[in-house]
């Protein structure tokens, strides 16, 4: 949950960096802290997220088995990467499975956040109900919908009518469906959350002037609501994208990969690449893909929608 | 004015709802049936004989260690953000130093960095040191984890903080360190219960570090054991479900507790 959670602040709140720095302009100096303070942490996040990080490039140039040194091999390993068919499979299966997240995702939780942001009682029960899914670890989920899915004593082996065999892990199709719901399961409410806060923050005022220009609620949802939420949609968008790049449990307890390598997604081959094969070389090349992808698609996102700019929801407001 | 009710939004709510609750509903019945009585029945059928066996059984396999591992790896966890992170936030947001901003940018950089990118170096770093199996190597790098979002989240906590106050403390002739204690701490609080929350739900519910540092049985935390109960077990569904339940039972406690810091972390996330 929270490596998907950090994704999203990002661009969010690099625009309040400096306010307090230009209201203090004419204040003195005194009594300001030094960069001492920042030191330790700094220290400490160097030395095992930025150092790892690059660790991460030079160890795909590298050789090694988890037992000895590491020894210099040039592109080797990247050359071996890109030309192993299951590494190319498992990039496009990574990428169904993110766009799949996303139109699955994104139109249900504005719906829900939207809905939510209104004030009756029940919505706060319900929304509460909805929470839960959210403080499971993705372990839990995972094997909370293995269990739940278990072609012989779970849910399938009841609704035949509805699952065939009942053996959803069975068959390439199916499968890559129960990773998306149990993606889809666990996310929504996270999502619904992030539009519900932002909707709360959209002015009465906008409806009220829509009512009084006659304009209906399907009017008034695409023509306000959605234009108001758009920063909301972006940084949900990037979360979605970055949590299915790097989806791990969620396949490891599920399908192992499988049927075959059908379910094999880059992140988990990875995985299985340096700590089943021993090819560390190979996973370094696996992560320094991934990262770079994660991050290019989040500059894009943010480039497309001119989030960078910040520019202001707020217009016709004021 | 009032906005009339949203009816297609209402009507996926609930939908959703169902889709959420099942679930949870037979997790919660398959948990207090024997594993015979729920092969018999359907997934979805209210249990006719309570037991407790898949719990008791749950222990027997180790939960009780792994309770214990998970807790040591959280609150340690904690303790470290608690105690780097306000110091780094403090800089970040009243320091004039080019060096703390351009910090609060690594920082910032640091959240684009997924924890699957770093496992591999990780793995060696850890070797090295001499701490794989060892509890100590999981907590480092989780806690190095849990850096970003929890400045990101304090340090917009402290800018809340009037100026007026700073200056007036100013006057006074107060130290830096003196304002930290006196005035960022006491009015942070809120910003540091959130970071508390979810560094700790982090550490809890963390998986791909302990998976790759840890090995045997005595540095196993929870999620660990829920994963290989159901490799072990998979045909026992309610054993396998009573472990899943009781590991999300302190979270639970936790939400119970400080809803409202988790809730306004995961809202702040989104932006306006």
């Amino acid at each position: 949950m929270t490596t998907q959670l950090t994704h999203a602040a990002a661009p969010v709140k690099t625009s309040g960096r400096g306010s307090g720095r230009a209201r203090g302009g004419q204040a003195a100096d005194v009594g300001r802290p030094g960069f001492a303070w920042a030191v330790p942490a700094t220290i400490f996040f160097v030395l095992f997220a930025i150092l790892p990080l690059l660790a991460v490039a030079v160890l795909s140039f590298m050789s090694w088995g988890g037992i000895g040194d590491p020894e210099w091999v040039g592109l080797d390993n990247w050359s071996r990467v890109f030309d192993d068919p299951v590494m190319i499979k498992s990039i496009w299966l990574t990428l169904l499975l993110t766009v799949l997240g996303v139109v699955l995702q994104t139109p249900l939780s504005i719906l829900i956040g939207v809905w939510a942001a209104g004030t009756q009682r029940n919505r706060a029960v319900i929304s509460a109900v909805y929470f839960v899914p959210l403080l499971l670890s993705s372990t839990a989920v995972s094997v909370l919908w293995r269990a739940l899915l278990d072609p012989n004593f779970g849910i399938p082996s009841e609704a035949t009518w509805l699952f065939g065999d009942g053996n959803l892990f069975g068959e390439q199709s199916t499968a890559i469906g129960v990773l998306a719901f149990v993606s889809t399961w666990q996310f929504t409410p996270l999502h619904s959350l992030i539009y519900q806060g932002a909707a709360r923050a959209i002015p009465q005022v906008l409806y009220q002037a829509a009512q009084i220009d006659g304009a209906g609620r399907v009017r008034q949802f695409f023509h306000i609501t959605l234009p108001q939420l758009r920063n909301s949609i972006i940084t949900s968008m990037i979360l979605m994208v970055v949590g299915g790049l790097t989806t791990f449990e969620t396949v490891l307890i599920l399908t192992q990969g499988g049927p075959g390598t059908d379910t094999t997604i880059s992140a988990y081959y990875m995985y299985q690449k340096a700590f089943k094969s021993f090819d560390f070389g190979a996973g370094a090349v696996i992560a320094l893909l991934l990262v770079v992808a994660a991050t290019i698609i989040s500059l894009i996102v943010v480039r497309l929608s001119g989030y960078d700019k910040m520019r202001s929801t707020m217009e016709g407001v004021s | 004015m009032r906005r009339r009710p949203n009816y297609l939004a209402g009507v996926a709510s609930v939908a959703w709802l169902i889709i959420v609750a099942l679930p949870l509903y037979v997790m919660l019945s398959a948990t207090v049936q024997s594993k015979g009585d729920y092969a018999k029945g359907s997934p979805l059928s209210w249990p006719e004989h309570f037991t407790f066996e898949n719990y008791s059984g749950a222990f027997d396999e180790g939960f009780g260690k792994f309770f214990l591992n998970t807790l040591i790896v959280t609150v340690a966890v904690v303790a470290i953000v608690v105690l780097l992170v306000p110091p780094l936030a403090y800089a970040v947001v009243r320091s004039r130093s080019r060096v703390a901003s351009g910090v609060f940018r690594l920082f910032l950089l640091g959240l684009a960095i997924p924890a699957q990118a770093v496992i591999v170096p990780m793995f060696y770093l850890i070797s090295e040191a001499g701490l794989y199996d060892n509890l100590i190597g999981v907590i480092l790098p989780t806690a190095a984890f849990c850096l970003p979002i929890s400045t990101l989240i304090l340090s917009g906590a402290m800018r809340d903080i009037g100026h007026e106050l700073f200056e007036a403390m100013a006057v006074d002739g107060a130290s830096p360190r003196r304002m930290f204690l006196q005035l960022v701490l006491p009015l942070s609080k809120g910003g540091i219960s959130t970071i508390v929350v979810f560094s700790a739900l982090q550490a809890w519910n963390g998986f791909l570090f302990p998976l790759v540092l840890t090995q045997s049985d005595s540095t196993k935390v929870i999620t660990l054991g829920l994963y290989n109960f159901q490799t072990e077990h998979g045909i026992n569904v309610p054993g396998t479900l009573a472990a899943v339940f009781m590991s999300m039972v302190p979270i639970l406690l936790v939400y119970l507790f400080a809803r409202r810091a988790l809730v306004q972390g995961l809202m702040g996330v989104g932006g306006k």
